[in-house]
C-alpha cells in the first residue's frame, strides 16, 4: 500500500519537475536583464559580446537552448555558472547540505515548539493562560520569518551579543570536514565543541524560520486536540483515572497529529522558501543565499539549477508529509 | 445488613445558566454490593446526570447544588480531583453507550485493555497481556490473541462492545456504570450484550448501575429500579414488585405503553398526555414544598 503510493508519487514528481523546468526556462528568457551585459568589461566591443554569447550557447534559438539544457541535466550536467565560472552541479552539491541542515533544524524546532504550545494550551484550556497563549500565537502568526531574523540580529547579535551574526562556523576554528553536512558530521563523530559552535551559528536563522511554522502548527493542532478531547474515548480514559497530561499525550494527540499534518503541510514548503532571505540576512552559505546572487547576476544556468533543486525539495517534503499522514492513521494504513 | 456500596442521598442539580432549571430533584438511591440497579427514565429525565455525577463528569453547564454520593463510605462530591481519579480508576468503571466512538481509533485493542491494569494494579506488560487475553475469552471473543493487536475499526460494533465490557471488568471494580450500553446496537446483538453484562456481573459479583430508557431492557437485567421523571424519583424498589404491581401512575403508564416488556424489540407507545400532566403537577408541588422549607 505504502510502496504503491511512493511509486506513483515518485513518477508524478518527475513529471512535475519537468513542468518546473519548462516554466523556469521560459520565465528566464522572458524576464528582463542580460547575463552577458553583467559580465563584460567596459570597452568590450560587439564582437566580444557575440563571442561570449556563443560560448554560453545563448545565441542559439530558445528551443535548442532548452533541449541542450534538458539533455545536459539528464546526463548529469547542469551547465556552467556564468558569474562564478564553475560547474552548477558541484556548486549545488557544495551549498545544498548547509540549507538542508538549516531547514531540517528549523523544521524540528517548529514542530517541537508548535506541538508544545498546542499541548500546553490544551492542558490549560480552562484557565486565563489559554487566552494569553492565543494572543502570543496570534503575534507569531502575523510576523514573517525575515522580521524575526532582523529582530534577532538586533537583540541577540548587537544589543546583547551572545550569538554569532553570520556564517556557518567560526573561521578561527581549524578544522577539516569529510562531508558538507557539518552539523551531522560533528555530532556523529562526537566533536561536540565544534557541533556546539555550528549550532550557535544556526540558532538565530533556524529559529526565525521555525517561529511562523510553529505558530501555524500550534493553532491547527490546538483545534484538533480540542476536538479529540471531546471524544468518547477520552471520556472513558478519564473514567479509567488517567491524568489530564496522559489524556492529552496518550489519547488525544495521536489522533490529532494526522489532520494537523495534512493541514500544515504547505507551511513546511514556505519554510524552505524562507531560507532564501533568511540565509541572506545571516550570510549563511546555503543555496538560498546563492540564489539571490544568481538572480542579481542574471546567472541563468545557476538560477535554473537552483529552482530545480528547490522544486525537488518542495516535492519531496510534500511526499513525505502525505506518507506520514497515511502512516499515522491506522484506518488508511491497513487500506 | 452491611452498609450499601453506593449511596446517593438528596442529590440536586441545576442548570448553570440564568434559568437555573432543576435537573435532579432530591434523588436518593442505594446500591448493595453485587446488585444491579436500574435508573429508568425518558430522555431528559436526568438519568445520565446521575451517572455522570458519580464519575465526576457532570457537564460544565450543570451544577450539583446539594446531596452526597457515598462510595464505600467516601463522599465522592467532597473529594479533590486527584483522589477522585484514583478511587474511580481503581474501583469503578463505565460501559459507554456508543461502542463505535468509545475506543481510541489510534490505539490497539490490547493497549486499551491493559493500560488501567498497568496503572492501578501495577502489573507488568506480560501479566497485563495475560489478564487481557483471559478477559477477551471471558466475553467470548474468538482469537483473542489476534484481536489484541487489532485497531478498533477492524472490529464489528458488537465485538467493540464486548471489548468495552471486558475493559470495564478488567480491574475487578466494585461498581460498573452501564450508560445505555445496548442503545446503539442491533436488536439481535442487544440481547447477547445484555446477557453478557449479567453473566459478568454475577461471576465477578460486581454492583452495576444500569442507566436505560427502555423498560424491557431494565426488566431483563435489574434487581431494583428507580424511575426518574424530570429529575425526580417517581417510584423505587425491587424490579419484580414495580413491574408486577406498579404503584405510581407514571409507572403504570410506562408498563401499559410496553405491553411486552420482556421483549425489548417492541417499540413503546407514547405515554398519555393526562399522565404526563399529572406527573408535572406532582413535580411542581414538590418544588413548592421545597421552596417553603428553604
Amino acid at each position: 500500500m505504502l510502496a504503491a503510493i511512493v511509486l506513483r508519487r515518485s513518477l508524478m514528481t518527475i513529471v512535475t519537475l519537468f513542468g518546473v523546468a519548462i516554466v523556469v526556462f521560459l520565465l528566464l528568457r522572458v524576464a528582463p536583464g542580460d547575463p552577458i551585459a553583467m559580465m563584460i568589461s567596459p570597452g568590450a566591443g560587439p564582437d566580444d559580446v557575440a563571442a561570449l554569447r556563443a560560448r554560453y550557447g545563448l545565441d542559439a534559438p530558445p528551443l535548442i537552448q532548452f533541449w541542450i539544457w534538458l539533455h545536459g541535466i539528464l546526463m548529469g550536467d547542469f551547465g556552467t555558472s556564468i558569474s562564478l565560472r564553475l560547474d552548477v552541479l558541484s556548486l549545488l552539491a557544495e551549498r545544498l547540505p548547509a540549507t538542508l541542515e538549516l531547514s531540517g533544524l528549523a523544521l524540528a524546532l517548529g514542530v517541537f515548539l508548535g506541538g508544545a504550545i498546542a499541548v500546553i494550551a490544551t492542558l490549560l484550556r480552562r484557565s486565563f493562560v489559554a487566552g494569553l497563549i492565543d494572543a502570543v500565537n496570534g503575534l507569531l502568526l502575523a510576523v514573517p520569518d525575515f522580521v524575526w531574523a532582523l529582530a534577532f540580529v538586533l537583540v541577540l547579535g548587537v544589543l546583547i551579543p551572545v550569538l554569532p551574526l553570520s556564517g556557518r562556523i567560526d573561521p578561527a576554528l581549524e578544522t577539516t570536514f569529510v562531508t558538507r553536512f557539518y552539523l551531522v558530521e560533528n555530532l556523529v563523530s562526537g566533536r561536540l565543541a565544534l557541533a556546539g559552535d555550528i549550532l550557535r551559528h544556526m540558532a538565530m536563522p533556524s529559529l526565525a524560520l521555525a517561529l511562523p511554522l510553529a505558530a501555524v502548527i500550534a493553532r491547527i493542532l490546538k483545534e484538533a486536540l480540542a476536538e479529540a478531547m471531546q471524544q468518547d474515548y477520552v471520556l472513558l480514559a478519564r473514567v479509567k483515572g488517567f491524568s489530564e497530561l496522559r489524556l492529552v499525550l496518550g489519547e488525544a494527540l495521536r489522533n490529532a497529529v494526522g489532520p494537523t499534518l495534512a493541514l500544515t503541510g504547505v507551511q513546511f514548503t514556505f519554510l524552505i522558501g524562507g531560507t532564501v532571505i533568511v540565509e541572506r540576512i545571516f550570510s549563511y552559505p546555503g543555496i538560498g543565499n546563492m540564489a539571490i546572487d544568481a538572480v542579481i547576476n542574471r546567472d541563468l544556468p545557476l538560477i535554473q539549477g537552483l529552482v530545480l533543486v528547490f522544486g525537488l525539495m518542495f516535492l519531496v517534503v510534500n511526499l513525505v508529509i502525505d506518507l506520514a499522514v497515511v502512516a499515522l492513521n491506522p484506518k488508511l494504513r491497513h487500506g | 445488613m452491611s452498609p450499601p456500596l453506593l449511596s446517593i442521598a438528596g442529590l440536586r442539580a441545576r442548570r448553570r445558566d440564568r434559568s437555573a432549571q432543576p435537573i435532579l430533584r432530591d434523588v436518593s438511591l442505594t446500591l448493595a454490593a453485587g446488585e444491579v440497579h436500574g435508573i429508568l427514565g425518558e430522555s431528559g429525565a436526568g438519568k445520565s446526570t446521575v451517572a455522570k455525577a458519580i464519575l465526576g463528569l457532570v457537564p460544565r453547564g450543570i451544577r450539583i447544588t446539594d446531596g452526597r454520593i457515598l462510595l464505600d463510605g467516601r463522599n465522592l462530591l467532597a473529594l479533590d480531583s486527584r483522589s477522585l481519579r484514583r478511587i474511580l480508576g481503581a474501583e469503578a468503571a463505565l460501559i459507554p453507550q456508543d461502542p463505535s466512538t468509545a475506543l481510541n481509533p489510534g490505539r490497539r485493542v490490547g493497549a486499551q485493555l491493559t493500560d488501567g491494569l498497568r496503572l492501578w494494579r501495577g502489573l507488568s506488560a506480560a501479566a497485563a497481556d495475560r489478564r487481557a487475553l483471559a478477559l477477551l475469552e471471558e466475553v467470548q471473543i474468538r482469537e483473542p490473541a489476534r484481536v489484541m493487536w487489532l485497531y478498533p475499526h477492524e472490529l464489528s460494533g458488537g465485538m467493540r462492545q464486548r471489548v468495552l465490557i471486558a475493559a470495564a471488568f478488567a480491574l475487578e471494580p466494585k461498581l460498573v456504570i452501564a450508560d445505555e450500553p445496548t442503545t446503539a446496537l442491533d436488536v439481535t446483538v442487544q440481547k447477547q450484550i445484555l446477557r453478557l453484562i449479567r453473566v459478568m456481573q454475577t461471576r465477578h459479583r460486581t454492583a452495576v448501575l444500569f442507566v436505560t430508557h427502555a423498560l424491557g431492557v431494565a426488566a431483563q437485567i435489574c434487581d431494583t429500579l428507580s424511575l426518574l421523571f424530570m429529575g425526580k424519583v417517581m417510584e423505587q424498589g425491587p424490579a419484580a414488585d414495580i413491574l408486577l404491581a406498579p404503584r405510581h401512575a407514571y409507572t403504570r403508564a410506562l408498563l401499559a405503553a410496553n405491553p411486552r416488556h420482556d421483549r425489548p424489540a417492541s417499540s413503546p407507545e407514547p405515554i398519555p398526555e393526562p399522565v404526563i400532566a399529572a406527573c408535572k403537577a406532582e413535580v411542581a408541588a414538590a418544588d413548592r414544598a421545597d421552596a417553603e422549607d428553604g
